[in-house]
């Protein structure tokens, strides 16, 4: 196991006769995934590119063993799908759907939570540890095996970050899209320890956005816990202020959850914070070629 | 997300047993005095603006009337008034209650925490921004057993109340939290909540319904938000579309790397002027439609800049190529191409065949697009 995947993570797609998960099923087994089984409820007995399909998650896992779920299913019947694969013994379920009501996603992250399984996302690009596994998303041609692991809070700027490092020559332990939603499984600081710990992982890059506070969260934790060199991009500094959440939103943040007191507090916890998305690899080449010279 | 006027707000209020003023909205100075005169709002009473900001007290948007005249001579003066952007075009008449204490109280989204949150404070009436942190009680709410009663007798501790207006707020939390989790709200706020008498009265609602909960929701559907009539077209085609002030258009797919190209832009001295994030998509026409979308806003240029993943590059190739033909010769403008990811060859291709270059460097592209809304100044 490097950081949650490897290459005894078998995968099953819920939602896989839909158009993405068909298109995705095909990509992840291109990436050298073991996806084993699909579920879409009424379509059990079919395949989709040579994978089973069931008509619920429990009879996958017991014909399969199938042990992560990779969820495409539209977000009104999301929450169900998620409480079914938690129910049938799943403990990493990575979310692609997006629009998740956050109180729907608030039942999906306690239940799961209860139970033991991790949730990554929603409106995620998943988890991908390049010549092992893919669950998700993200774009097969940006990665390159390496030890750079990436932590990200967005979708297509992070396929935009790891394929500037491939570019420059050096490769992905493990990625994590973490899902821009409000609400999500697996925060920055719930991601790092794994990172701190995984042995195939030498420096890491995390890439924020303005709104909420996850990013000065995961400074706090890196001042006290990371030892790996950071590199930071907080998208979004010259964005107009966001209202999201109105007045009592602003008394939870209280001043922070800007890209300022985002960019001053990893600055702070000792990461070295990237200005624009281009400079991230130019900050980690420099960072692995002094690493590669002790 | 929908905001709700107060008058809607408070419709919700009456709907789950929060106690409020006796009130009508009126949309005429005529409907406001008869409203008065009739009694069915009671006098003396307060006439207030139904607009979205807030301030509307220090900004003459709320004025007072003692008889059905002064209640027509308050609507008069309120209706079609400009208030911070808005235009008045109804109003609430609610009878005047004589006041106790004031207190603050709402129901949000504790992100970090992944929790509902109780927010109460005995200081109601003013900005909550403005009160002093030693004096809100931030009270977590775990969504599986709900509000609990001993969560709400510690708001009630915490607002100093007891007696019969702690059983009134009693029952007033509970059933703001089952507003607060059945309409899908991101935020209900009272304030200021009145102690009135041996009770409570919600003076003000402020309830923000999530977007993503339509679905279930469709009586919230037609409730129009502050958005730009172009604005509301992206939104009927789905499509990520927000008006600044400058003058480049940006196309891009995800918020992230949306964010982070009006960064490089403003960084090279460009100024953008409408941003349009294309999300995830496989259909050219949606491509199409989106970039006529930016045409009709009239940027000075336009920055195309697609990391191709569930939006494949040829997909957004084809959809650009085809919109192009679409745009009428004099409104045409300088567009700048940056596209790569999946099928990144043969998306250049397409373009190419257009006349259309693809820079592979963001800095590069954005310094050319920054460039070219200069030069057709």
């Amino acid at each position: 196991m490097t950081v949650l995947v490897d290459a005894a993570t078998r995968v099953v797609v819920q939602g896989i006769t839909g158009h993405q998960g068909t298109v995705h099923t095909r990509q992840m087994k291109l990436f050298g995934t073991a996806v084993v089984a699909g579920v879409t409820p009424g379509k059990g007995g079919t395949e989709v590119d040579g994978v089973p399909v069931f008509d619920a998650v429990r009879e996958a896992v017991d014909t399969t063993q199938a042990n992560a779920a990779c969820i495409f299913v539209p977000a009104p019947y999301a929450k169900d799908a998620l409480i079914e694969s938690v129910d049938a013994g799943i403990r990493l379920a990575v979310v692609v759907t997006e629009h998740i009501p956050f109180h729907d996603m608030l039942v999906m992250y306690h239940y799961a939570r209860s139970k033991g399984t991790r949730i990554i996302g929603p409106n995620c690009p998943g988890i991908a540890s390049p010549g092992k596994a893919k669950v998700g998303i993200i774009p097969n041609v940006v990665f390159r095996p390496g030890r750079v692991g990436v932590i990200s809070r967005s979708g297509t700027l992070t396929y935009e970050i790891v394929n500037g490092i491939t570019e420059h020559g050096l490769g992905q332990s493990t990625c994590i899209g973490l899902g821009g939603d409000p609400v999500v499984g697996t925060s920055f600081v719930d991601a790092l320890p794994l990172f701190q710990a995984d042995p195939e992982t030498d420096l890491l890059v995390m890439v924020g956005e303005i709104g909420g506070t996850a990013e000065e969260e995961a400074a706090e934790y890196i001042h006290g816990h990371v030892t790996k060199p950071v590199v930071a991009y907080i998208a979004g500094r010259s964005a107009p202020p966001g209202k999201r959440m109105g007045h009592a939103g602003a008394i939870i943040t209280r001043g922070r959850g800007t890209a300022e007191s985002k960019v001053a507090a990893l600055e702070k916890a000792g990461a070295q914070v990237a200005r624009f998305p281009y400079e991230v690899p130019e900050m980690v080449a420099a960072i692995a070629a002094r690493q590669a010279r002790r | 997300m929908v905001k709700l006027a107060e008058w809607r707000g408070k419709e919700l209020f009456r709907k789950y047993g929060v106690p409020l003023p006796i009130g009508q909205v009126a949309r005429t100075p005529a409907e406001a005095e008869q409203l008065t005169r009739s009694g069915t709002v009671p006098l003396p009473c307060v006439v207030k603006a139904q607009v979205l900001a807030g301030g509307r007290a220090k900004g003459g948007a709320v004025r007072f009337a003692n008889t059905p005249e002064e209640a027509r001579a308050a609507a008069q003066g309120i209706l079609g008034l400009e208030f911070k952007g808005e235009t008045v075009k109804e109003v609430l008449l609610e009878q005047k209650l004589a006041l106790g204490r004031e207190l603050y109280l709402s129901f949000t989204l504790d992100r970090s925490a992944r929790l509902p949150i109780l927010i109460v404070s005995a200081q109601g009436g003013v900005e909550i921004e403005s009160v002093d942190d030693a004096a809100i009680a931030r009270i977590p709410v775990d969504p599986f057993p709900g509000l609990a009663a001993y969560e709400r007798r510690r708001a009630a501790q915490e607002l100093g109340l007891s007696g019969p207006v702690a059983a009134s707020l009693d029952r007033l939390l509970s059933a703001l939290w089952r507003l607060f989790q059945q309409e899908d709200a991101e935020l209900v706020e009272i304030n200021p909540l009145a102690v009135v008498g041996e009770g409570l009265v919600a003076l003000d609602a402020k309830v923000i319904i999530e977007d993503d909960a339509g679905f279930r929701h469709p009586e919230y559907s037609d409730i129009r938000d502050d958005r730009t009539p172009l604005e509301e077209i992206a939104r009927e085609k789905e499509i990520a579309f927000v008006q600044l002030d400058g003058n480049i258009g940006v196309i891009a797919n995800g918020a992230g790397l949306t964010m982070a190209t009006l960064d490089v832009l403003k960084e090279f001295g460009g100024n953008p002027g409408v941003f349009l994030d294309l999300g995830g998509t496989d259909d050219p026409k949606k491509v199409t439609e989106a970039f006529l979308l930016m045409a009709q806003a009239k940027p000075r240029a336009v920055f195309l800049n697609i990391f191709g993943g569930v939006t494949r590059c040829d997909t957004v190739a084809k959809g650009l190529v085809a919109a192009m033909d679409q745009v009428p010769p004099g409104e045409r403008f300088p567009l700048v191409a940056r596209i790569r990811g999946n099928n990144e060859r043969e998306g250049i291709e397409i373009l190419r065949a257009a006349g259309i270059t693809s820079i592979p460097s963001l800095k590069d592209s954005a310094q050319a697009v920054v460039a070219a809304a200069r030069g057709s100044a």
